[in-house]
């Protein structure tokens, strides 16, 4: 959903810029317990991206004044490191991009994670893009929620994080950087592993109802390879103990 | 005030299970919307708009700037949106919260995405177009300040006036030409209390929410969604609410330039 000057043909006979068909993701890696220090952790390269995600706590509530008496509370921070992105130098630290993807991400573990196990606690989420290439919100749940897990925090059920765009009138899952660049819509969506209730939705662009409806149903055909590479990743973090 | 909070709470949601609002709205009602446009005479554009009793006003400054490096032949356009402390007892100063950045971002990419104005008719040489900033006051609170928004800065847009731009510089005081307005946007925004699903919370309403989605759209495609708050929904419920919120957008278009 950007500019229209210089777009470059997006499909070729039904066939994406880099080969994918319309529903299909780009390679996935994910490793979990990469970080010594945090509670948990988790290494993922969703094609180009690569994302690094730390879970601290539960721990004591800093400032003391935000501590809940009944349940912990989340904090998560997104940010892009500043050599992320093939443009130029960006800004260290967070913008107000930055600031309403973390907002939205802390929702999405809010809902997942069983706060009231740890009242008077923070459970705190860092991820950190090193390199960015489109979809790094729904990269960055997947990572998340296999370090929550990979730090031994009880969660009511697992979430995946996807996005799907609208790429030269297709409806496509996973759009990457440059799709997202000229795409006529996006929506990054997180999704329960076991019920597939919505816990992320973010959309903009054009799109009709029939196409969202598609957008779902790819979405959650998707996920059912995005969920088995988390367990997988999870899995092999205790065979290599 | 959590205790009263809670029990306020308690009480909304044991209602809306035998289908009731304690303000005696359907579920699907909205509040009363009042527009008042043109209403500042130093701004290029302006609405107060007042949704229930949420009262938010907007005002709209042209400038005249660089393109942007992508959009060269376009002008911009930048919507944002400010909680005054004025408006809440529980707005704090300092720097934006992330719930009023949410505010603000959402409210934008719905224009935004909605294709409103014909950006190509702000080029007025090269390296020179208008630039139309609409800010968005909220000055007093009481709920569902995304819709109000909306509407708002839709309002702000649609009256107003281009300055001439001759020899170097921007008369404001000779201006005549209106934007051209391609689409009108609404956005609705709905809060879930278990498994019940009301529009337009007011801010009792909010506060005892378990989630909350914006849809926005131009009456037949949408252009724009936001989920928000811990809680969840299914995929036939934002289907059933996108339904929703198509429907409703000529009656509120229908409230805009009045």
């Amino acid at each position: 959903m950007a500019s229209k000057i210089n777009k470059p043909k997006l499909m070729h006979n039904g066939k994406r810029l880099d080969g994918r068909m319309p529903d299909e993701l780009r390679k996935i890696r994910i490793e979990a317990g990469v970080l010594k220090n945090a509670n948990g952790s988790a290494y993922l390269e969703w094609g180009k991206n690569r994302i690094i995600a730390a879970i601290y706590g539960p721990r004591d509530v800093v400032p003391k004044h935000f501590a809940d008496p009944n349940a912990a509370i989340i904090k998560c921070r997104y940010s892009m490191a500043p050599f992320s992105s093939l443009e130029e130098h960006g800004r260290a630290g967070q913008n107000r991009r930055a600031i309403e993807i973390s907002k939205v991400i802390k929702e999405v573990f809010e809902n997942a994670v069983i706060l009231e196990e740890f009242p008077n606690s923070e459970i705190d989420i860092f991820l950190e893009v090193l390199q960015s290439d489109g979809s790094t919100r729904a990269a960055c749940i997947n990572a998340a929620a296999v370090a929550l897990a990979s730090a031994g925090i009880p969660m009511k059920d697992m979430v995946y994080g996807v996005s799907v765009g609208k790429v030269d009138g297709e409806i496509c899952v996973d759009v990457d950087m440059i799709e997202d660049n000229y795409s006529e819509a996006d929506m990054p969506m997180a999704i329960s592993h076991r019920d597939n209730r919505i816990l992320l939705l973010q959309m903009d662009g054009e799109m009709d109802s029939s196409e969202i409806r598609k957008g779902f149903d790819m979405a959650v055909a998707a996920g059912e390879k995005i969920k088995s590479l988390q367990r997988e990743a999870l899995l092999q973090m205790y065979k290599g103990v | 005030m959590g205790g009263i909070n809670e029990l306020k709470g308690a009480y909304i949601r044991s209602a809306l299970n035998e289908g009731k609002r304690l303000d005696s709205r359907e579920v699907f009602e909205m509040r009363e919307i009042k527009v008042e446009s043109d209403i500042l005479s130093n701004a290029e554009g302006s609405a107060r708009v007042k949704l229930g009793d949420t009262d938010v006003i907007a005002g709209l400054k042209v400038v005249v700037e660089e393109p942007h490096s992508d959009t060269p032949k376009e002008g911009n356009l930048v919507v944002s949106a400010e909680l005054l402390q004025m408006a809440s007892a529980d707005f704090e100063s300092g720097p934006p919260s992330p719930a009023a950045i949410e505010l603000a971002r959402v409210v934008d990419r719905g224009i935004r995405a909605g294709n409103c104005v014909n950006l190509e008719r702000l080029f007025i040489e090269d390296g020179k177009v208008y630039s139309l900033y609409v800010d968005i006051y909220v000055l007093d609170y009481d709920g569902n300040l995304f819709d109000a928004c909306t509407v708002a800065a839709m309002s702000a847009l649609m009256n107003a006036r281009l300055p001439k731009y001759a020899n170097g510089e921007l008369d404001r005081k000779d201006r005549n030409t209106q934007l051209e307005i391609q689409n009108v946007v609404t956005s609705t925004t709905f809060g879930k209390f278990g498994d019940n699903i009301v529009l337009d919370m007011n801010a009792d309403e909010e506060q005892a929410a378990d989630a909350r989605i914006t849809i926005t759209t131009d009456g037949k495609t949408v252009r724009a969604m936001q989920k928000g708050l811990k809680g969840h929904f299914t995929i036939d419920e934002v289907e059933r609410l996108i339904g929703i919120s198509i429907k409703k957008n000529a009656d509120i278009s229908s409230r805009m330039g009045k």
